[in-house]
């Protein structure tokens, strides 16, 4: 099903050709050499006669994952952000320790959204900022035995904390630190959970590695460590890297139970260890941002032998492939659910199409976002009737930009890892009608008169997911755009100049 | 179905509805979360006074802390000067993160650097990294100046900056005679506050060291780390021009954080020129507003044979009339007549609202300076700053508190926490309950645990917009405050009353 009637539109792969050299004119010729493999343009491909999947559309070859150049402002934070901010920080029922100096916890401190039940500080601990504040003499003397305190005071003051991670900032690793010594100690002498986890900072070259960290903790400090009480059921699944941003996961998980599925774990938006624990028990790992987690499913597939598999929640058209593609899982009583889901939505999404598609019809969008959003937005937007000109990455790999083909048209502008020079200068030259990316991009590009939506944080709106979410996603992108303030920005007098 | 396109519900509303309800509480269900008599068990606990001081007992773990790291500081006063940009040597992600704070304090860009130190840095040494990053920090963003702080890793490791800019310029990475100042600021060392002096006072010395003054006319002035910089900045800039004051802002941030929608993005907008910055070498005087954002500066100062002196945040009529006092002394400009009639309209409108303010009493937190210019100026409204917090306050601040208190009636039921969190002040709210609460956007955690109304005066502030666009320094932001204070009591005094027919004879029209 599409919601497009119109023709594809085109990019205009040449321009976007000649955008790019004129950006890396501007470099010293070592940088620019390394920035060059960065930035491309989608490529018409050839299908493949016999592909299993639809073919890609497109081919985005780019470089990625490739450590930043000093001084070009990158975009990119770092490996305990991608661990302690992204994977672990939501896990609601424990406490997230920020080891080390203050300054991560405090600026990562309640900035990801990630919406929870639970009574904050007392059996839930999301939106709290906890830290060994390491001082001078924790440096030069080793901070392991603060941390055993730490750990100490923990389980004095917050008693019903069913585990603690501990997000080694990047002092730790740097001072020679054993925090998984502390960590098996304390767990001998307590029972509860520790999880030490080596997300430093300086590890790898953005957020990913630190995902991929927090992964391996997860598997190596968390799985089959206690014995699991749970009733398996035929329907068990596990949505894994949804981090319920604005409420992402719920407006998923409702669409999932209609259809007949039962969650039994939600990574790690609003989840409690218990969740994580017992993952393994279900029969498939369902993987909404395949970047922050993909390890850990390849790991369950590895050792429970569990299936995995791709969805994409933005959007009417990509919702609906997805419902189906989970129900072609499951029996045909699912399946006949899904498309009783899809029918009993079809009128909300026909009157969001109706009221907004006019509105917003042909409107350019640049996007530059994390992990999955680069390309699962993009159909969301196509619904509609907007216009993707450009994506990338801050922390993509390979994989991602292969998967991007699946979504961009032909001549789309790719950047991976861009500078703020670089997005400054594309967003000048394409003057899109929509610019989507984060808190740092919002302001230089509002600046410029050009509309802006965040969309890590969804600008505090959301959810985004799902059918719900999508009438909320096509009402702030109008806003964005048709707010009058956009025409105000001459004054009068300079009009006639 | 919730949802429809006429009436289209985001989160705050959406997931009340039944749908939703039910699914989260079949959720609930699932988690092996604690039973809800257990939950309330414990969190009547959280606020007894057994708890308490259990907590105020506590070490070595660190809650909700009100303060951030040195970096911050650093790139906040390096803000503040013409076409600089802050390059910090480290981990790039902290420069992430000191971006995303700024610009979601201040709704305005925030562009800096970072030379992206990764695990081979980490073993050799980041100078490559300092070399590479120089020039392209300096062919792409055409700065005047790069000013270079560092992050914890790079202090770890132990980098040294003055060698490696010095190798730098002599790579070509710079022009050699191209100002990089530079300050290493350890964030496991004080903290923001800290920063701002260490990085104000690199650049001072990268255009003062090796020089004699000649002393002038001028005063120099130093604001301070101040979310309410782009306010405030302006306002003591007119006050200064009304009293005919020669002066050099050292640093001044005003149009950095605040540049006009237009059109045009400009990465570098107003600061302080660098020619008045060396020319600041000169003045006869340097004055901060804020003790504790430059001690290391002001001695600095002082050893060019400059009087100098320091203020905590000039903040309310006391605060205010030693502001003005110590700039007259110290240029020698009389007070003028049309700030002293500020004064008394300031005077004027604490009189008239007295009747609402007098006997309120008051949990206050923040940087060591604006906590001590907030409770001197509740305390001149009558009411009782009955918990000051720094979680970066030392001893020393502690009994300049215990002074303050001494010196007002007001004072009397008060008491002082110095490097306690905001963990902590939920005992003391939880336990010694306040009308009042007077912080950032933390503190709106204990708005809703403590039940206390807040009132956000201090840096971050994230969920209310554009405070910091209005002084609350001098006679003019005195008045602001007030108001802001009122507004804040008689709109809880209107939501208490408004029930018909059960509360609203109290619902009165004129207050």
């Amino acid at each position: 099903m599409t919601y497009d009637e119109e023709p594809a539109y085109q990019n205009d792969g040449d321009f976007h050709e000649r955008l790019i050299a004129d950006v890396l004119a501007a470099y010293p010729d070592k940088s620019r050499k390394r920035r060059q493999k960065h930035l491309s343009t989608a490529k018409a491909v050839d299908a493949p006669a016999e592909a299993e999947d639809a073919p890609a559309l497109t081919e985005c070859d780019v470089k990625s994952n490739i450590k930043s150049i000093p001084g070009v402002m990158t975009v990119r934070g770092c490996a305990y952000a991608g661990s302690k901010g992204v994977v672990w920080g939501p896990v609601k029922d424990m406490v997230h320790i920020s080891h080390g100096p203050v300054g991560c916890g405090q600026y990562s401190w309640s900035q990801r959204r990630n919406y929870y039940i639970g009574k904050t500080g007392v059996d839930t601990f999301v939106t709290m900022q906890f830290t060994s504040d390491f001082q001078e003499k924790d440096i030069v003397f080793g901070g392991d035995k603060k941390l055993e305190k730490v750990i100490d005071e923990i389980g004095e003051l917050f008693p019903l904390a069913k585990g603690i991670s501990i997000q080694s900032e990047c002092p730790i690793g740097l001072i020679g630190d054993d925090i998984e010594a502390v960590s098996r100690k304390k767990h001998k002498e307590t029972g509860r959970t520790i999880v030490p986890v080596r997300c430093e900072g300086f590890r790898g070259v953005s957020q990913s590695l630190g995902h991929h960290i927090a992964n391996d903790a997860i598997r190596d400090w968390v799985f089959d460590k206690r014995e699991v009480e749970h009733e398996a059921g035929p329907y068990d699944v596990n949505v894994i890297g949804d981090y319920n941003i604005g409420g992402d996961a719920w407006s998923s998980r409702i669409l999932l139970e209609e259809m007949g599925l039962k969650v039994v774990g939600n990574w790690s938006g609003d989840a409690t260890l218990a969740e994580i624990e017992r993952a393994p028990k279900a029969k498939l790992n369902l993987i909404h941002c395949y970047r922050s987690m993909n390890y850990i499913c390849r790991h369950m597939e590895e050792k429970y032998g569990m299936p995995w598999l791709e969805y994409n929640f933005f959007g009417p058209t990509q919702i609906a492939a997805g419902l189906r593609k989970i129900a072609a899982f499951f029996d045909a009583t699912i399946q006949e659910n899904a498309e009783k889901v899809i029918a009993k939505y079809q009128p909300l999404v026909d009157a969001v199409i109706a009221k907004f598609k006019p509105r917003l019809k042909g409107k350019k969008v640049m996007l530059y976002v994390g992990g999955l959003r680069p390309r699962h937005v993009v159909n969301a937007y196509e619904d509609l009737g907007m216009e993707i000109a450009g994506t990338g990455y801050e922390f993509g790999h390979g994989d991602d930009y292969q998967r991007t083909g699946h979504y961009v048209k032909e001549g789309t502008l790719i950047y991976d890892d861009v500078t703020s020079y670089e997005l400054e200068k594309f967003v000048e030259g394409i003057r899109p009608d929509l610019v989507g990316s984060g808190i740092k991009e919002k302001y230089p590009v509002q600046k410029m008169g050009i509309p802006f939506r965040q969309m890590h944080s969804w600008d505090y709106s959301g959810p985004y997911h799902g059918y719900d979410g999508f009438a909320i996603f096509a009402r702030d992108m109008d806003l964005a755009i048709n707010n009058p303030v956009w025409g105000l920005f001459k004054a009068p007098w300079k009009k006639a100049a | 179905m919730p949802q429809s396109a006429d009436k289209i519900l985001d989160h705050a509303p959406l997931f009340r509805e039944p749908e939703y309800r039910e699914m989260l509480a079949r959720k609930g269900r699932e988690e092996g979360m604690p039973s809800n008599e257990e939950t309330q068990k414990v969190a009547d606990w959280t606020k007894s006074w057994d708890y308490r001081e259990k907590n105020l007992a506590r070490k070595s773990l660190t809650v909700n802390p009100a303060k951030a790291c040195q970096p911050l500081g650093a790139v906040f006063v390096a803000a503040g000067f013409e076409k600089t940009l802050s390059f910090v040597h480290g981990s790039q992600g902290c420069v992430a993160y000191y971006r995303s704070h700024l610009s979601r304090h201040f709704k305005e860009p925030s562009s800096i650097v970072s030379s992206s130190m990764t695990e081979d840095a980490a073993v050799f040494g980041g100078l490559q990294n300092m070399i590479d990053g120089l020039a392209n920090t300096y062919a792409l963003y055409s700065p005047k100046m790069i000013a270079v702080s560092t992050t914890c890793m790079a202090e770890v490791i132990g980098d040294d900056l003055q060698a490696f800019i010095s190798t730098a310029k002599q790579k070509g990475s710079v022009p050699a005679d191209f100002d990089v100042p530079f300050a290493h600021t350890p964030a496991f060392v004080g903290s923001h506050v800290t920063g701002y002096d260490n990085m104000l006072k690199g650049i001072l010395e990268n255009f003062w060291k090796g020089k004699t003054a000649a002393p002038g006319t001028a005063i120099n002035i130093i604001p301070g780390f101040d979310g309410f910089a782009v306010g405030n900045n302006r306002e003591l800039k007119r006050i200064l021009d009304e009293m005919g004051v020669e002066y050099t802002i050292l640093s001044d941030v005003a149009d950095q954080f605040d540049t006009p929608s237009d059109g045009e993005f400009r990465m570098y907008d107003g600061g302080t020129s660098l020619a008045a910055t060396a020319e600041a070498i000169n003045a006869k005087a340097t004055l901060s507003l804020q003790e504790y954002c430059s001690q290391k500066t002001l001695e600095y100062a002082g050893a060019f044979g400059q009087k100098i002196a320091s203020l905590h945040y000039p903040l309310g009529v006391a605060g205010t009339d030693e502001l003005l006092q110590t700039i007259s002394e110290l240029s020698g400009k009389p007070i003028p007549d049309s700030l002293e009639k500020e004064r008394g309209r300031l005077i004027d409108a604490m009189a008239d609202s007295q009747g609402w303010l007098h006997g309120k009493t008051y949990a206050i937190y923040g940087d060591p300076d604006f906590v001590y210019g907030m409770a001197r100026f509740i305390m001149e409204t009558g009411g009782e700053p009955r918990h000051c917090l720094a979680t970066n306050g030392s001893k020393a601040w502690a009994e300049q508190m215990r002074g303050l208190f001494a010196s007002s009636p007001f004072g009397a039921e008060c008491q002082v926490w110095p490097g306690k969190d905001l963990w902590h002040m939920r005992s003391l709210l939880a336990t010694e309950p306040v009308d009042l609460l007077i912080g950032n956007s933390y503190g709106k955690y204990l708005e809703r645990d403590c039940n206390v109304p807040l009132i956000r005066l201090a840096f971050p502030i994230f969920d209310r917009h554009h405070h910091h666009r209005f002084p609350v320094w001098g006679y003019q932001g005195g008045l602001r405050v007030l108001v802001t204070l009122l507004d804040k009591i008689l709109d809880k005094l209107d939501d208490d009353t408004i029930e018909p027919g059960v509360t609203d004879y109290s619902y009165d029209l004129t207050r």
